[in-house]
Protein backbone atom coordinates (compact mmCIF):
# COMPACT_ATOMS: atom_id res chain seq x y z
CA UNK A 1 0.00 0.00 0.00
CA UNK A 2 1.77 3.11 -1.17
CA UNK A 3 0.83 6.62 -2.62
CA UNK A 4 -2.42 8.60 -1.91
CA UNK A 5 -5.11 6.98 -0.27
CA UNK A 6 -8.37 9.08 0.17
CA UNK A 7 -10.04 8.53 3.84
CA UNK A 8 -14.12 9.12 3.30
CA UNK A 9 -16.76 10.72 5.15
CA UNK A 10 -16.89 8.38 8.73
CA UNK A 11 -14.36 6.06 7.62
CA UNK A 12 -10.37 5.54 9.22
CA UNK A 13 -7.09 4.56 7.27
CA UNK A 14 -4.46 3.18 8.69
CA UNK A 15 -0.62 2.80 7.41
CA UNK A 16 2.91 2.06 8.07
CA UNK A 17 4.60 2.70 4.59
CA UNK A 18 6.53 5.98 4.66
CA UNK A 19 5.46 6.32 1.22
CA UNK A 20 1.47 6.83 1.70
CA UNK A 21 0.08 9.84 1.86
CA UNK A 22 -3.40 9.89 3.50
CA UNK A 23 -5.90 12.55 2.63
CA UNK A 24 -9.07 14.05 3.32
CA UNK A 25 -11.22 16.46 1.01
CA UNK A 26 -13.33 18.90 1.58
CA UNK A 27 -13.68 19.11 5.13
CA UNK A 28 -16.32 20.84 6.47
CA UNK A 29 -17.99 20.42 10.15
CA UNK A 30 -16.46 17.39 10.00
CA UNK A 31 -13.20 16.23 11.85
CA UNK A 32 -9.67 15.16 9.97
CA UNK A 33 -7.56 13.50 12.91
CA UNK A 34 -4.26 12.34 12.34
CA UNK A 35 -2.55 10.18 14.63
CA UNK A 36 1.22 9.40 14.32
CA UNK A 37 3.97 7.69 15.20
CA UNK A 38 7.29 9.24 14.77
CA UNK A 39 9.45 5.92 15.38
CA UNK A 40 8.39 3.66 13.45
CA UNK A 41 6.43 6.00 10.38
CA UNK A 42 2.95 4.72 11.45
CA UNK A 43 0.07 6.88 11.15
CA UNK A 44 -4.02 6.99 11.13
CA UNK A 45 -6.43 9.29 9.80
CA UNK A 46 -10.05 9.69 10.75
CA UNK A 47 -12.79 11.66 9.25
CA UNK A 48 -14.85 12.18 12.12
CA UNK A 49 -18.11 13.26 11.05
CA UNK A 50 -19.97 13.56 14.66
CA UNK A 51 -18.78 14.02 18.15
CA UNK A 52 -20.30 11.01 20.21
CA UNK A 53 -21.55 7.12 19.57
CA UNK A 54 -23.44 7.46 22.19
CA UNK A 55 -26.62 7.32 20.57
CA UNK A 56 -25.41 5.53 17.26
CA UNK A 57 -27.41 2.85 15.84
CA UNK A 58 -25.68 -0.81 15.55
CA UNK A 59 -23.38 -2.19 13.89
CA UNK A 60 -21.31 0.78 14.92
CA UNK A 61 -19.41 2.51 12.18
CA UNK A 62 -16.67 3.27 14.52
CA UNK A 63 -15.02 5.48 12.21
CA UNK A 64 -17.73 8.42 12.15
CA UNK A 65 -17.99 9.32 15.94
CA UNK A 66 -14.82 11.40 17.51
CA UNK A 67 -15.32 9.19 21.06
CA UNK A 68 -15.09 5.33 19.33
CA UNK A 69 -12.71 6.74 16.37
CA UNK A 70 -9.98 7.51 18.17
CA UNK A 71 -9.46 4.65 20.24
CA UNK A 72 -9.67 2.00 17.23
CA UNK A 73 -7.33 3.98 15.81
CA UNK A 74 -5.09 3.55 18.33
CA UNK A 75 -5.48 0.25 18.83
CA UNK A 76 -5.07 -0.62 15.00
CA UNK A 77 -2.05 1.57 15.21
CA UNK A 78 -0.68 -0.32 17.54
CA UNK A 79 -0.87 -3.54 16.12
CA UNK A 80 1.05 -2.35 13.29
CA UNK A 81 4.00 -1.53 15.40
CA UNK A 82 3.11 2.22 16.52
CA UNK A 83 4.43 3.02 20.41
CA UNK A 84 1.35 4.41 22.53
CA UNK A 85 3.37 6.61 24.29
CA UNK A 86 4.72 7.92 21.35
CA UNK A 87 2.04 8.82 19.43
CA UNK A 88 1.18 12.71 18.96
CA UNK A 89 -2.54 14.10 17.05
CA UNK A 90 -2.92 16.58 14.68
CA UNK A 91 -6.57 17.69 14.06
CA UNK A 92 -8.13 19.94 11.27
CA UNK A 93 -11.28 21.02 9.93
CA UNK A 94 -14.79 21.42 12.34
CA UNK A 95 -15.96 24.79 10.39
CA UNK A 96 -19.14 26.05 10.66
CA UNK A 97 -19.68 26.15 6.90
CA UNK A 98 -23.44 28.15 6.44
CA UNK A 99 -23.93 31.97 7.80
CA UNK A 100 -27.11 32.22 9.51
CA UNK A 101 -27.12 35.95 10.50
CA UNK A 102 -28.23 36.67 14.00
CA UNK A 103 -29.28 32.86 14.81
CA UNK A 104 -27.57 30.84 17.62
CA UNK A 105 -29.69 28.83 18.27
CA UNK A 106 -31.05 26.34 21.49
CA UNK A 107 -30.62 22.96 21.11
CA UNK A 108 -32.97 21.27 18.49
CA UNK A 109 -33.09 24.68 16.17
CA UNK A 110 -31.23 25.39 12.94
CA UNK A 111 -28.46 27.31 14.42
CA UNK A 112 -27.39 24.61 16.70
CA UNK A 113 -27.32 22.03 14.19
CA UNK A 114 -24.84 24.35 12.34
CA UNK A 115 -22.73 24.20 15.28
CA UNK A 116 -21.69 20.80 15.21
CA UNK A 117 -18.14 21.50 13.89
CA UNK A 118 -17.78 23.30 17.10
CA UNK A 119 -19.13 19.91 19.13
CA UNK A 120 -16.59 17.66 16.96
CA UNK A 121 -13.25 19.69 17.81
CA UNK A 122 -14.05 19.79 21.28
CA UNK A 123 -15.22 16.16 21.42
CA UNK A 124 -12.10 14.50 19.52
CA UNK A 125 -10.15 16.65 21.77
CA UNK A 126 -11.34 15.40 24.89
CA UNK A 127 -10.56 11.56 24.07
CA UNK A 128 -7.92 12.73 22.96
CA UNK A 129 -7.02 14.24 26.63
CA UNK A 130 -8.54 10.85 28.07
CA UNK A 131 -6.25 9.00 26.12
CA UNK A 132 -3.18 11.09 27.18
CA UNK A 133 -2.34 11.83 23.39
CA UNK A 134 -0.32 14.99 23.05
CA UNK A 135 -2.13 17.46 20.49
CA UNK A 136 0.61 18.73 18.16
CA UNK A 137 -0.77 20.42 15.74
CA UNK A 138 -4.60 22.07 15.47
CA UNK A 139 -6.07 24.23 12.24
CA UNK A 140 -10.03 24.08 13.43
CA UNK A 141 -12.98 26.40 13.86
CA UNK A 142 -13.57 29.53 10.57
CA UNK A 143 -15.76 29.16 8.20
CA UNK A 144 -13.98 27.65 5.33
CA UNK A 145 -13.47 24.19 4.47
CA UNK A 146 -10.20 22.21 4.18
CA UNK A 147 -8.44 19.63 2.39
CA UNK A 148 -5.39 17.73 4.11
CA UNK A 149 -2.82 15.75 3.10
CA UNK A 150 -0.98 13.20 6.00
CA UNK A 151 2.70 12.28 4.91
CA UNK A 152 3.69 9.31 6.87
CA UNK A 153 7.75 10.07 6.15
CA UNK A 154 7.42 12.63 9.05
CA UNK A 155 4.21 13.16 9.80
CA UNK A 156 3.34 16.84 8.36
CA UNK A 157 -0.31 17.65 7.60
CA UNK A 158 -0.99 20.06 5.09
CA UNK A 159 -4.00 22.00 5.00
CA UNK A 160 -5.57 23.96 1.65
CA UNK A 161 -8.84 25.55 1.23
CA UNK A 162 -10.06 27.69 -1.20
CA UNK A 163 -9.51 31.25 0.49
CA UNK A 164 -7.14 30.74 3.07
CA UNK A 165 -4.17 29.60 1.22
CA UNK A 166 -1.90 26.44 2.11
CA UNK A 167 -0.37 25.93 5.66
CA UNK A 168 1.46 22.90 7.37
CA UNK A 169 1.03 21.62 10.66
CA UNK B 1 -31.96 3.25 4.87
CA UNK B 2 -34.10 0.44 6.84
CA UNK B 3 -35.39 -1.07 4.00
CA UNK B 4 -34.29 -0.78 0.40
CA UNK B 5 -37.19 1.02 -2.20
CA UNK B 6 -38.42 -0.52 -4.58
CA UNK B 7 -38.17 0.25 -8.77
CA UNK B 8 -41.13 2.08 -8.78
CA UNK B 9 -41.16 3.88 -5.57
CA UNK B 10 -38.08 5.35 -7.22
CA UNK B 11 -39.87 5.91 -10.42
CA UNK B 12 -42.67 7.95 -8.47
CA UNK B 13 -39.83 10.17 -6.72
CA UNK B 14 -38.05 10.49 -9.38
CA UNK B 15 -40.81 12.24 -11.22
CA UNK B 16 -41.57 13.95 -8.06
CA UNK B 17 -38.62 16.07 -8.31
CA UNK B 18 -39.26 16.19 -12.15
CA UNK B 19 -42.20 18.04 -11.26
CA UNK B 20 -40.49 20.32 -8.41
CA UNK B 21 -37.81 21.21 -10.81
CA UNK B 22 -39.97 21.72 -13.78
CA UNK B 23 -41.20 24.82 -11.23
CA UNK B 24 -37.81 26.03 -10.46
CA UNK B 25 -37.14 26.22 -13.94
CA UNK B 26 -39.74 28.18 -14.68
CA UNK B 27 -39.13 30.58 -12.11
CA UNK B 28 -35.31 31.12 -12.68
CA UNK B 29 -36.44 31.28 -16.43
CA UNK B 30 -38.34 34.33 -15.75
CA UNK B 31 -35.78 35.84 -13.06
CA UNK B 32 -32.67 35.60 -15.38
CA UNK B 33 -35.37 35.46 -19.02
CA UNK B 34 -33.02 32.30 -20.68
CA UNK B 35 -34.33 28.96 -21.36
CA UNK B 36 -33.51 26.56 -18.99
CA UNK B 37 -32.73 22.87 -19.78
CA UNK B 38 -33.80 20.38 -16.52
CA UNK B 39 -32.10 16.99 -17.02
CA UNK B 40 -33.86 14.16 -15.95
CA UNK B 41 -33.49 13.79 -12.40
CA UNK B 42 -32.17 10.83 -10.34
CA UNK B 43 -33.42 9.20 -7.29
CA UNK B 44 -30.89 7.97 -5.68
CA UNK B 45 -29.64 5.63 -2.57
CA UNK B 46 -25.88 6.59 -2.08
CA UNK B 47 -23.36 6.22 0.50
CA UNK B 48 -22.66 8.96 2.60
CA UNK B 49 -18.93 10.30 0.74
CA UNK B 50 -20.14 9.41 -2.73
CA UNK B 51 -22.93 12.31 -2.09
CA UNK B 52 -20.63 15.00 -3.61
CA UNK B 53 -19.90 13.10 -6.25
CA UNK B 54 -23.29 14.85 -7.96
CA UNK B 55 -21.30 18.07 -7.71
CA UNK B 56 -17.88 17.00 -9.71
CA UNK B 57 -16.68 15.44 -6.60
CA UNK B 58 -15.61 17.26 -2.39
CA UNK B 59 -12.88 19.49 -3.93
CA UNK B 60 -15.20 21.12 -6.69
CA UNK B 61 -15.86 24.93 -5.67
CA UNK B 62 -19.68 25.77 -5.17
CA UNK B 63 -22.20 28.05 -4.51
CA UNK B 64 -24.36 26.19 -1.90
CA UNK B 65 -27.98 27.83 -0.29
CA UNK B 66 -28.99 25.18 2.03
CA UNK B 67 -32.39 25.07 3.65
CA UNK B 68 -34.54 22.44 5.89
CA UNK B 69 -37.67 21.43 5.16
CA UNK B 70 -40.51 20.75 7.87
CA UNK B 71 -44.49 20.61 7.89
CA UNK B 72 -46.01 17.19 7.23
CA UNK B 73 -42.63 16.15 5.44
CA UNK B 74 -39.41 17.03 7.23
CA UNK B 75 -36.12 16.97 4.69
CA UNK B 76 -33.36 19.34 3.39
CA UNK B 77 -32.92 21.42 0.25
CA UNK B 78 -29.42 22.47 -1.35
CA UNK B 79 -29.15 24.24 -4.58
CA UNK B 80 -25.85 23.74 -5.85
CA UNK B 81 -24.22 25.87 -8.14
CA UNK B 82 -20.55 25.21 -9.12
CA UNK B 83 -18.68 28.43 -8.72
CA UNK B 84 -18.38 29.83 -12.32
CA UNK B 85 -22.25 29.13 -12.98
CA UNK B 86 -22.62 31.06 -9.89
CA UNK B 87 -20.60 34.30 -11.17
CA UNK B 88 -22.25 34.03 -14.66
CA UNK B 89 -25.93 34.36 -12.91
CA UNK B 90 -24.67 37.03 -10.65
CA UNK B 91 -23.53 38.76 -13.99
CA UNK B 92 -27.02 38.18 -15.82
CA UNK B 93 -29.32 39.43 -12.29
CA UNK B 94 -26.34 42.10 -11.34
CA UNK B 95 -24.36 43.19 -14.50
CA UNK B 96 -23.01 45.96 -12.62
CA UNK B 97 -21.42 43.81 -9.96
CA UNK B 98 -18.40 42.92 -9.66
CA UNK B 99 -17.37 39.31 -10.09
CA UNK B 100 -13.71 38.82 -9.30
CA UNK B 101 -15.00 37.76 -5.73
CA UNK B 102 -18.51 37.94 -4.40
CA UNK B 103 -19.55 41.12 -2.80
CA UNK B 104 -22.37 40.84 -0.22
CA UNK B 105 -24.92 41.63 -2.98
CA UNK B 106 -23.97 38.80 -4.63
CA UNK B 107 -24.11 36.76 -1.97
CA UNK B 108 -27.54 37.39 -1.34
CA UNK B 109 -28.74 37.42 -4.71
CA UNK B 110 -27.89 34.06 -5.42
CA UNK B 111 -29.09 33.08 -1.83
CA UNK B 112 -32.58 34.35 -3.69
CA UNK B 113 -31.97 32.30 -6.07
CA UNK B 114 -31.84 29.34 -3.82
CA UNK B 115 -34.91 30.81 -2.36
CA UNK B 116 -36.96 30.65 -5.13
CA UNK B 117 -36.17 27.58 -6.57
CA UNK B 118 -36.55 25.84 -3.45
CA UNK B 119 -39.56 27.10 -2.98
CA UNK B 120 -41.03 26.58 -6.23
CA UNK B 121 -39.84 23.18 -5.99
CA UNK B 122 -41.58 22.52 -2.66
CA UNK B 123 -44.60 24.32 -4.13
CA UNK B 124 -45.11 21.62 -6.74
CA UNK B 125 -44.50 18.83 -4.40
CA UNK B 126 -47.28 20.21 -2.33
CA UNK B 127 -49.60 20.36 -5.28
CA UNK B 128 -48.62 17.06 -6.12
CA UNK B 129 -48.92 15.26 -2.87
CA UNK B 130 -51.35 17.58 -1.12
CA UNK B 131 -48.84 17.78 1.77
CA UNK B 132 -46.74 21.30 3.38
CA UNK B 133 -43.11 21.09 2.71
CA UNK B 134 -42.21 24.56 4.44
CA UNK B 135 -38.61 26.13 3.29
CA UNK B 136 -36.62 27.75 6.15
CA UNK B 137 -34.92 30.50 6.20
CA UNK B 138 -31.74 29.68 3.36
CA UNK B 139 -28.16 29.53 4.64
CA UNK B 140 -25.21 30.44 2.18
CA UNK B 141 -21.68 28.96 1.27
CA UNK B 142 -19.09 29.07 -0.94
CA UNK B 143 -16.74 26.68 -0.79
CA UNK B 144 -15.28 23.01 -1.46
CA UNK B 145 -18.11 20.95 -2.10
CA UNK B 146 -17.15 18.01 0.32
CA UNK B 147 -17.31 20.86 2.99
CA UNK B 148 -20.46 21.97 1.72
CA UNK B 149 -22.38 19.20 1.94
CA UNK B 150 -20.66 17.48 5.22
CA UNK B 151 -23.53 19.64 7.68
CA UNK B 152 -26.21 17.64 5.87
CA UNK B 153 -24.73 14.49 5.57
CA UNK B 154 -23.49 14.84 9.35
CA UNK B 155 -27.16 15.27 10.20
CA UNK B 156 -28.49 12.44 8.18
CA UNK B 157 -25.40 10.18 9.21
CA UNK B 158 -26.44 10.35 12.87
CA UNK B 159 -29.04 7.72 12.10
CA UNK B 160 -28.08 5.95 8.08
CA UNK B 161 -24.53 5.36 6.57
CA UNK B 162 -26.97 5.84 3.30
CA UNK B 163 -29.09 8.30 2.18
CA UNK B 164 -31.76 9.23 -0.35
CA UNK B 165 -31.24 11.93 -2.68
CA UNK B 166 -33.29 13.52 -5.52
CA UNK B 167 -31.12 15.12 -7.75
CA UNK B 168 -31.74 17.32 -10.58
CA UNK B 169 -29.20 18.79 -13.21
CA UNK B 170 -30.19 22.14 -14.88
CA UNK B 171 -28.54 24.33 -17.90
CA UNK B 172 -29.24 27.30 -19.04
CA UNK B 173 -29.48 27.13 -22.56
CA UNK B 174 -26.64 28.47 -24.75
CA UNK B 175 -24.75 29.70 -21.46
CA UNK B 176 -22.04 28.17 -19.29
CA UNK B 177 -24.76 27.73 -16.18
CA UNK B 178 -25.68 24.75 -15.31
CA UNK B 179 -26.72 23.83 -11.30
CA UNK B 180 -27.88 21.16 -9.02
CA UNK B 181 -30.93 20.79 -7.02
CA UNK B 182 -30.55 18.02 -4.14
CA UNK B 183 -33.97 17.79 -2.28
CA UNK B 184 -32.86 14.90 0.63
CA UNK B 185 -36.67 13.92 2.49
CA UNK B 186 -36.14 12.46 6.50
CA UNK B 187 -36.07 8.79 6.18
CA UNK B 188 -39.26 9.34 8.47
CA UNK B 189 -40.98 11.07 6.09
CA UNK B 190 -40.39 8.72 3.17
CA UNK B 191 -43.68 6.64 4.05
CA UNK B 192 -45.67 9.86 4.15
CA UNK B 193 -44.56 10.93 0.70
CA UNK B 194 -44.92 7.29 -0.76
CA UNK B 195 -47.80 7.33 0.77
CA UNK B 196 -49.06 10.09 -1.05
CA UNK B 197 -47.59 9.77 -4.17
CA UNK B 198 -49.93 6.44 -4.20
CA UNK B 199 -46.61 3.77 -3.95
CA UNK B 200 -46.91 3.05 -0.29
Amino acid sequence: MEGLIQVGLGELRVAANSEVILACYGLGSCVGVAIYCPVNRVGALAHVMLPTCALAHQPLKKAKYADSAIPDMLEQMERMGAQRRLVVAKIVGGARMFSMPGRRGREGEMGYRLQVGERNVEAVKSTLKRLKINLAGEDTGGDYGRTIRFALSDGSVLVSSVRHGVKKL
Amino acid sequence: MEEKLTPLQLDALREAGNIGAGNAAMALSSMVKAKIMVHVPKALILPLDLVSELAGGPETVVVGVYLRVSGEVNGRMLLLLPEPSALQLINMMLPEEPTEQLSELARSGLQEVGSILTGSYLNALENLTGLTLRPSVPAFARDMAGAVIDLILVELGEADDEVLVIETTFDLAGLAVSGHLVFFPDAGSLDTILGHLGVK
